[in-house]
C-alpha cells in the first residue's frame, strides 16, 4: 500500500466531498466519481488517503475505482475526450473524427498529452444513437460530431477554456420523438396519479398492478405485480425502490428521454411503488454518461419535495414517508444488471451477485429492494390513473401496454417510436424511413439480429422481446462488422468475476479479429460456435449469456460475410511468425536461412 | 464375419517442444499397459523412438510443450502435415505453461540477462545457426496449427492418458471427465 501522502492541496479539495458523504463506505463509488471530478484522477496516493478516511481496506479502494472505466487511475489530462463506439456511432463516421483529433492533438489513444493537458479514447455507446458521433468530455455529452466541431473543441481544449464556457449549442440534446403514444403523447399532471395510487389504497392497487399484467421494460420481462407483492411480503425493513437508469444497451436511449422530459413519471411511479410496498427510501441509479441530466433531475426532486410529492406523510397518508436519492454510474454495462447495480449503489465493483436471494428478499444492504426500470415506472403511473383492467387490453395477450422503441442506424428519422406491443418489425421499418434495411438488431448487441425474412416478426415477449434498441442496417453494412464491434464491447464490458465470460468474450473478439485479418479458416467458424456453446449456459449473469448471440445470430443469417474473409487453407496463425523471431535475429546477429520462418512447412 | 485377423496398427507420433518430458514421463508410467498398447500402435518418430523424423503418415500425434522457438515451429509443422489427429499434450501444449513465464518479459532483455559476462560488462548472444533463435513468446499449440484435441494436465495423469488412447483406438469421442480432468 502507498504510503498516504496527498498534497495539502488535494486534501482540501477532498475533505468537503468525504463530509457530504459522512464518511460512509458505502457511498465510496460517489465519493470517488467526485473526488476524480474535483482533481482529474484518482492516484495510488489518493486512494490510501480516502482508505484511511473512510477506515476501510486500501484494497478495496483499489479495487472499485479499477472496476468502473470512468475512474482513473493515472492522470488522463484535465480534459478527458471520450468518443462513442457503438457501431452506430462508427457507421456515422467515428473513427475518421477520433483520427483527425488524435492528428490535431498529436494525441495517441488512451495516452495523455506532453502538458498533461488531454487525452482521447474510445468508451462504449453513450445512448446518442440518433444524434451521432457523439463523444463525452468529462462525461459531458456532446452529439453530433463533425470535423468541424472536432476542430471547434481542440482549439477550446488547447486554449483551456472550462467546459462550462463552451458553446451550449455542443451540448444540446434532443428528445427526437416521431411516434407518441399513451405514454410519450399525454400531458402529465404533477402529483395526479400519486394521488389516485393513494385513492386506490395499497391492496387496490397491487390489485389494479396484477391486473394489467404489467412487465418489466428492462429486456427480462418480469410481471412487476410479482417482484412488488414477493417484496412486500418480505419481513425484513426497511425497503427499497430503485429505478434502474443505468442504461448501457448499445442502442437503446428511450430512458435518457424519459429522464429528460418525462421525469415526474418516473419519480411518480417510484413514489407509487413505495407506496405500494411500503419502501421508505428510492435510488435512482443514473448511469454517468448521462450527468448531464442530474442536475435537472435533482432540481425535479427539489420540487417534488415542496409540493409534497416525497418528503413525510406524501399525499396526507400519515406514515408514508418516502424520498430518492440520485447515484451515479461511472461506464460499467454490467451495471445494468440488478444486483450488480445493487453492488455498485453499496460503494463496490460492480459485481453480479448469486442468486437467489433475490433483490425483492435480499436486496440494497440485504433488505427487500424493488428494481425497475424507468420505463416501468411511467407505466406504473398510467395503471394508478387508469386503472388495470383498460391497461391490460393495449397490446398482446403476454405483452400489455405501449413499448418505445430506440430506433437509430440507417433509416431517415432516428428517434424514439412508441407503439402498442405486437408492431411488426416492417411497420417500424416503414414509418422511420428505413426501405433498403437487410438486419436489424433488436434489444442491442445482446438481443438478437433479425434478417429481412423476419420482418414480418412482432415485438412483443412472445415473438421478439427488447429492451427497446432497435439498429437498423442498410444494404451497405457488413454484418460481419457489426458483430465484430459487439464482441468487443463484450470483451470490454465484462466483469471478470467468471471464468466462461472473462476468457470467453476475449476469445471470441480475438477470433473475430483475426477473421478480420484475413487470418480465419473454418476453423475458427468452428470455434466461434463451440464458444458460444460455453458461454450461454456457463456464465454466471445474463452479459455473458447473450454476449455470443449476435456473433451466432450473424455466422447463421449473414455466413457469406464471414466466409469471404476466410483463408482457403487449413490453418493460419493468428499473428506472423517471422516477425515473432525478429527481436531474437536482431540480437544473435543473424540473417541465414534458419534465422526466418515461412509461411508453411 | 469375416473381421481382418490383423487389423492395421495406427501410427503415433510424439514429441516434447517446450516442455519438460513431464508429460512423456507420465506416459510411461501407464506401465504394464504399454504392452497392451504396443499390440495396438506403432510408434513412429517420438524420443521413445529415436525416429528423428516422421517417416510416414501417422494417425496421431501428441505434442507436449509450448512453441518458443523456431524448430518448435519447424517440428509443429511435420507432425500436423503428417498426422490426422493431433492432441496438445499438457499444460504447457494447451496454453503455454511455465516456459511462458517470460511472456511478460522482453525476449532481448531475457537474452541480455542470461548471456552477460559474468562482471555483467558485456553480453555475447551466441550467433550459431545450429541454435534455433526464441520467438517473441511462447505461443500454445493452438495458435501455431490446428488442434483436434486437448488433452490438459500438469502432466496429464497416466489414467487420464490412458482412457484418451483407449477412446480414440475404439473409436469413441474421447471424455475425460472428473476425477481424470484436472489442469493442474
Amino acid at each position: 500500500m502507498p504510503t498516504v501522502s496527498v498534497s495539502a492541496e488535494i486534501s482540501s479539495l477532498i475533505e468537503p466531498i468525504l463530509q457530504r458523504h459522512a464518511w460512509r463506505a458505502d457511498r465510496l463509488v460517489q465519493i470517488l466519481r467526485e473526488v476524480q471530478e474535483a482533481v482529474d484522477f484518482i492516484s495510488d496516493e489518493t486512494a490510501a488517503h480516502l482508505a484511511e478516511a473512510l477506515k476501510i481496506p486500501y484494497a478495496q479502494v483499489h479495487s472499485t475505482r479499477d472496476f468502473y472505466a470512468f475512474f482513473y487511475r493515472e492522470n488522463r489530462g484535465r480534459y478527458r475526450v471520450l468518443f462513442s463506439d457503438n457501431i452506430t456511432d462508427r457507421m456515422a463516421g467515428n473513427q475518421a473524427l477520433f483520427e483527425h483529433m488524435a492528428k490535431r492533438l498529436k494525441l495517441e489513444p488512451g495516452k495523455v498529452s506532453d502538458d498533461g493537458l488531454v487525452s482521447i479514447d474510445y468508451c462504449s455507446c453513450t445512448g446518442m444513437c440518433d444524434q451521432g458521433p457523439a463523444i463525452l468530455v468529462n462525461n459531458r455529452a456532446i452529439t453530433r460530431m463533425t470535423l468541424r466541431r472536432v476542430d471547434e473543441i481542440c482549439d477550446l481544449i488547447r486554449g483551456q477554456v472550462p467546459l462550462d464556457k463552451w458553446p451550449a449549442e455542443f451540448f444540446r440534446v434532443d428528445d427526437n420523438i416521431r411516434r407518441a403514444d399513451m405514454l410519450l403523447g399525454t400531458p402529465h399532471e404533477p402529483g395526479k396519479a400519486v394521488r389516485a395510487a393513494i385513492a386506490r389504497g395499497r391492496d387496490g392497487m397491487l390489485a389494479e398492478m396484477k391486473l394489467s399484467n404489467l412487465r418489466g421494460r428492462g429486456g427480462a420481462g418480469f410481471t412487476t405485480a410479482v417482484k412488488w407483492e414477493a417484496c412486500r411480503n418480505a419481513t425484513a425493513a426497511p425497503r427499497y425502490i430503485v429505478c434502474n437508469a443505468d442504461e448501457g444497451e448499445p442502442g437503446t436511449f428511450k430512458d435518457r428521454v424519459l429522464l429528460q422530459s418525462y421525469a415526474g413519471r418516473v419519480f411518480e411511479g417510484m413514489v407509487i411503488a413505495a407506496y405500494t410496498v411500503g419502501a421508505s427510501h428510492g435510488f435512482l441509479y443514473l448511469r454517468g454518461e448521462y450527468l448531464y441530466l442530474l442536475q435537472p433531475l435533482e432540481a425535479y426532486l427539489a420540487g417534488m419535495r415542496a409540493a409534497g410529492l416525497l418528503g413525510r406523510d406524501i399525499g396526507g397518508v400519515a406514515g408514508f414517508d418516502f424520498d430518492i436519492e440520485i447515484h451515479l454510474g461511472a461506464g460499467a454495462y454490467v451495471c445494468g444488471e440488478e444486483t450488480a447495480l445493487i453492488e455498485s449503489l453499496e460503494g463496490k465493483a460492480g459485481r453480479p451477485r448469486v442468486r437467489p436471494p433475490f433483490p425483492v428478499t435480499s436486496g440494497y444492504m440485504g433488505k427487500p429492494t424493488v428494481v425497475n426500470n424507468v420505463e416501468t415506472l411511467c407505466k406504473v403511473t398510467e395503471i394508478a390513473l387508469h386503472g388495470g383492467t383498460w391497461y391490460e387490453a393495449i397490446g398482446t395477450k403476454q405483452s400489455t401496454g405501449t413499448k418505445i422503441l430506440s430506433v437509430a442506424g440507417d433509416c431517415a428519422r432516428p428517434g424514439l417510436y412508441e407503439y402498442a406491443f405486437g408492431v411488426r418489425i416492417a411497420q417500424v421499418l416503414e414509418d422511420c424511413g428505413a426501405q433498403d434495411a437487410i438486419a436489424v438488431q433488436v434489444s442491442g448487441a445482446s438481443g438478437v439480429c433479425l434478417s429481412e425474412r423476419e420482418f414480418g416478426r412482432r415485438i412483443a415477449f412472445e415473438d421478439v422481446p427488447t429492451a427497446g434498441s432497435f439498429m437498423i442496417f442498410g444494404k451497405q453494412r457488413d454484418l460481419f462488422e457489426v458483430a465484430r464491434n459487439f464482441a468487443h464491447f463484450f470483451a470490454h464490458e465484462s466483469c471478470g468475476f467468471c471464468t466462461p465470460c472473462r476468457v470467453g468474450t476475449v476469445l471470441m473478439k480475438e477470433i473475430m479479429d483475426k477473421i478480420a485479418d484475413g487470418r480465419g479458416t473454418q476453423y475458427e467458424m468452428n470455434e466461434l460456435l463451440r464458444l458460444q456453446q460455453v458461454l450461454k449456459p456457463g456464465s454466471h449473469c445474463g452479459l455473458g449469456q447473450t454476449a455470443g448471440n449476435a456473433v451466432a445470430d450473424t455466422v447463421q443469417k449473414f455466413r457469406p460475410a464471414y466466409e469471404r474473409r476466410l483463408a482457403e487453407t487449413d490453418f493460419v496463425p493468428a499473428f506472423d511468425l517471422d516477425a515473432a523471431l525478429s527481436r531474437a535475429r536482431e540480437l544473435a546477429g543473424r540473417d541465414d536461412a534458419a534465422a526466418h520462418l515461412g509461411e508453411e512447412a | 464375419m469375416n473381421a481382418p485377423m490383423n487389423p492395421r496398427k495406427l501410427r503415433v507420433t510424439t514429441t516434447s517442444l517446450s516442455g519438460c518430458f513431464g508429460c512423456h514421463m507420465s506416459f510411461l508410467d501407464i506401465d504394464e499397459r504399454l504392452l497392451e498398447l504396443a499390440a495396438l500402435v506403432e510408434f513412429d518418430r517420438s524420443p521413445i523412438t529415436d525416429i528423428k523424423h516422421c517417416s510416414q503418415h501417422c494417425d496421431l500425434a501428441l505434442v507436449e510443450g509450448g512453441v518458443c522457438n523456431a524448430e518448435n515451429v519447424h517440428v509443429l509443422r511435420e507432425l500436423r502435415a503428417n498426422s490426422k489427429i493431433l492432441v496438445a499434450f499438457g499444460a504447457c501444449a494447451v496454453n503455454g505453461g511455465l516456459p511462458a513465464q517470460r511472456n511478460h518479459l522482453d525476449v532481448g532483455k531475457c537474452l541480455s540477462q542470461v548471456y552477460r559476462t559474468p562482471d555483467g560488462s558485456a553480453t555475447a548472444i551466441p550467433d550459431d545457426p545450429e541454435l534455433p533463435l526464441l520467438l517473441d513468446k511462447v505461443y500454445p499449440v493452438n495458435e501455431v496449427v490446428r488442434v483436434d484435441y486437448f488433452l490438459p494436465g500438469c502432466p496429464p495423469s497416466a489414467d487420464t492418458i490412458w482412457k484418451f488412447l483407449t477412446d480414440l483406438l475404439t473409436g469413441r469421442t474421447p471424455r475425460i471427465e472428473h476425477p481424470l480432468l484436472k489442469f493442474d
